[in-house]
């Protein structure tokens, strides 16, 4: 009992957990973006794949750590595109072209990465986002080195969770965004254009995906391999219906998220010699898993979620 | 403007037009990553075309192939017909491959004609009882079995891994995390001597007559129908929607946990984590490709087995990534959905007046 007490009250404990929850948090801000707007966008897991690819090579085609950031948003707002442009204007299943969007996204991005590097054994490496050491605060007790010894892209993280959250809630985009999301011809009768809002949000909620994805490349680790992404999409897919499509509850929930893996991290280590580390690995999504069945009752989805709208038509 | 004119029921011309038209389309836009990679585009169509076809092995390699596709994709064509997204074929079809190795390895001593029974019947349950999970807690408590489905891969893939590592370890395996051989009485025949194709084929091909008998001729498969167009509409015409969606998730489950039966009682004769290079979600492409019809399944399964097994020899041959062959394969999902617009609807170009004049 003392040694789970002593795990929980390390300060590298929570440092662990926001550096878990880092990825997952663009992931679920982009993805509560594209649903509050109506589309379900499942190319999250290859959108994952390509913002991790696209970031890191741009960096080790020497754009700086930045450009790769850059980089990124920008392949992920190009897979975003195709996912838009198939499910609103064309009004097409969103679930299959989701699928259709990641199976794309990631052999097209493992097709890159292995054409330009045939035959390297280990994967190249760059120089990756350190942690800012921020005078005075990184030096503070337990909070400093849990809050802020983390890289960039953390810190950039956290800010979309404000940015989204007032963006969504105190302005008229974010009104708009939410109504088309829930009442599309409302919306068309305000002489706002359906069609172009959805697509803006499946795009900018996709450039934030792929963030999610170069924090992997760009700052967890600091080279690219073949299935890092590893589920953490469709993770993100859960963890937003958890968070009933709310930043703030997004940030909750992802941050619960990555204290629990960290949480669990810890424990293999302590009793790691008498449980398979297999089921460790299962537990990230059979907790995704168990957060849908929580929530599955009193989620309030969007109301025209997977509803695609058409001009004219009721 | 574009606008969408419903039509009426296709053709069967254009049923048939449409997915060839899309295949054709994918193969023609492999054409920019080839040239990215730095190929001769005409060469490496040709490479991949005798690969696939050019001689009696390369085509029973891509019989061999098609097998677990076809069956893979009856999982998802059936649950998608009932608009019950099965995305875990991957993972049941590992469900199945584990319970095949799990009979077949030597608890039962029984003659064939019992025991290849007994290991295609287990993998099938296994296949279905992962997919009667997220079928229940879509019915019972309403979550979306898409992302159950999908995180279920993972939790199934680590529990083979676990496996092949702890108690199903094969103790003669040089340390490999492997399964023992399935018993000589438990393999699926070999339909060729000196070629690796298997009796796996057959059952795909029945099960194919299966899944286009029970969608055609029986009750079950009007309410099958009937669920994936409207399911509130079904259940106010008396329909059992939850028990529909019930057979539909244990019977795609089962088709997909055949496919692993396939894999390791007819091909590779033992279990290993790598058993499938995605074949649960090229089985979804297969699906979209056939427009969920189970005949056109077959015939699709085996476009997709030539460009993996065409792609693949093409590969060997250039250097080039065989990756190639997976993004063909996306490409073929995303132009089949843009082309089966061309099948629901007609598709006008028309004036700003006109759109006016529908929207009142």
């Amino acid at each position: 009992m003392s040694d789970i007490l002593d795990i929980l009250l390390a300060a590298n404990f929570w440092a662990a957990a926001l550096r878990i929850a880092t990825p997952l948090i663009f992931g679920v801000i982009g993805a509560l973006v594209c649903e509050r707007a109506g589309v379900l966008n499942l190319g999250i897991e290859g959108i994952f794949t390509a913002g991790a690819m696209a970031g890191w090579m741009a960096v080790w085609l020497g754009a700086g750590l930045w450009g790769g950031v850059l980089v990124a948003a920008l392949a992920g707002g190009f897979f975003g595109l195709i996912h838009a442009i198939l499910t609103v204007p064309l009004g097409l299943s969103q679930h299959v072209s989701g699928i259709g969007v990641t199976l794309f996204a990631t052999s097209l991005s493992y097709f890159i990465y292995r054409t330009a590097l045939p035959d390297v054994s280990s994967p190249p490496r760059i120089e990756a986002f350190k942690p800012l050491d921020i005078p005075v605060l990184s030096d503070l007790p337990f909070i400093g080195p849990a809050l802020f010894q983390q890289t960039a892209l953390t810190f950039l993280a956290l800010a979309v969770v404000a940015v989204t959250a007032f963006v969504l809630y105190r302005t008229p985009l974010g009104l708009a965004i939410r109504a088309v999301g829930d009442n599309p011809s409302a919306v068309e009768s305000q002489g706002l254009s359906v069609y172009g809002l959805r697509i803006g949000a499946v795009v900018a909620g996709s450039a934030l995906m792929a963030l999610g994805g170069a924090f992997l490349t760009m700052s967890a680790f600091d080279a690219f391999f073949f299935g890092m992404v590893n589920g953490r999409g469709w993770i993100c897919i859960a963890l937003t219906v958890f968070a009933s499509w709310r930043p703030g509850k997004a940030l909750l929930g992802a941050l619960l998220f990555g204290a629990f893996d960290a949480f669990q991290v810890r424990l293999q280590t302590e009793v790691g010699s008498f449980i398979p580390g297999q089921v460790f690995l299962m537990m990230p999504y059979l907790l995704s898993i168990a957060a849908l069945v929580l929530v599955a009752r009193k989620a309030d989805y969007p109301r025209a979620l997977l509803v695609p709208y058409f001009r004219g038509q009721r | 403007m574009i606008r969408f004119e419903p039509r009426e029921p296709a053709s069967l011309s254009r049923l048939i037009l449409v997915p060839v038209a899309a295949a054709v389309v994918a193969l023609a836009l492999a054409a920019i990553p080839m040239g990215f990679a730095g190929l001769n585009i005409f060469k490496a169509y040709g490479l991949m075309a005798t690969g696939a076809f050019g001689s009696l092995f390369a085509f029973t390699e891509m019989l061999t192939r098609a097998t677990p596709l076809i069956l893979t994709g009856l999982a998802a064509a059936l649950a998608f017909r009932a608009k019950l997204w099965n995305i875990g074929a991957e993972g049941q079809l590992y469900a199945g491959a584990l319970a095949a190795v799990a009979v077949g390895t030597g608890v039962i001593d029984a003659p064939s004609f019992v025991l290849i029974p007994l290991v295609v019947f287990c993998g099938a349950l296994a296949g279905g009882l992962v997919m009667l999970g997220p079928t229940l807690l879509k019915t019972r408590l309403g979550v979306d079995e898409v992302v159950t489905t999908l995180l279920l891969n993972f939790v199934i893939l680590l529990f083979v891994q676990m496996m092949l590592e702890g108690p199903m370890k094969d103790p003669m395996g040089m340390g490999w995390p492997q399964s023992e051989p399935i018993l000589d009485a438990a393999a699926l025949p070999k339909l060729m001597a000196r070629m690796r194709i298997h009796g796996g084929l057959i059952i795909a091909l029945v099960a194919a007559l299966g899944v286009y008998l029970l969608l055609k001729r029986t009750v079950w498969g009007f309410e099958i129908r009937a669920v994936g167009e409207n399911a509130n509409a079904a259940r106010h015409a008396g329909i059992p929607v939850t028990a529909t969606f019930i057979r539909v998730g244990l019977i795609s489950g089962a088709l997909a946990g055949l496919a692993g039966v396939g894999e390791v009682a007819g091909l590779k004769g033992y279990l290993t984590a790598d058993l499938s290079p995605g074949f649960g979600y090229s089985g979804i492409v297969v699906a979209m490709l056939a427009g969920l019809n189970p005949i056109g399944v077959v015939v699709a399964a085996l476009f997709i087995a030539s460009i993996f097994v065409g792609a693949d020899s093409m590969s060997r041959a250039t250097g080039v990534s065989n990756y190639l062959a997976d993004l063909i394969v996306a490409m073929a999902l995303i132009s089949v959905l843009v082309s089966g617009l061309f099948l629901r609807f007609k598709v006008r170009f028309v004036g700003q007046r006109h759109t006016e004049g529908a929207a009142k």
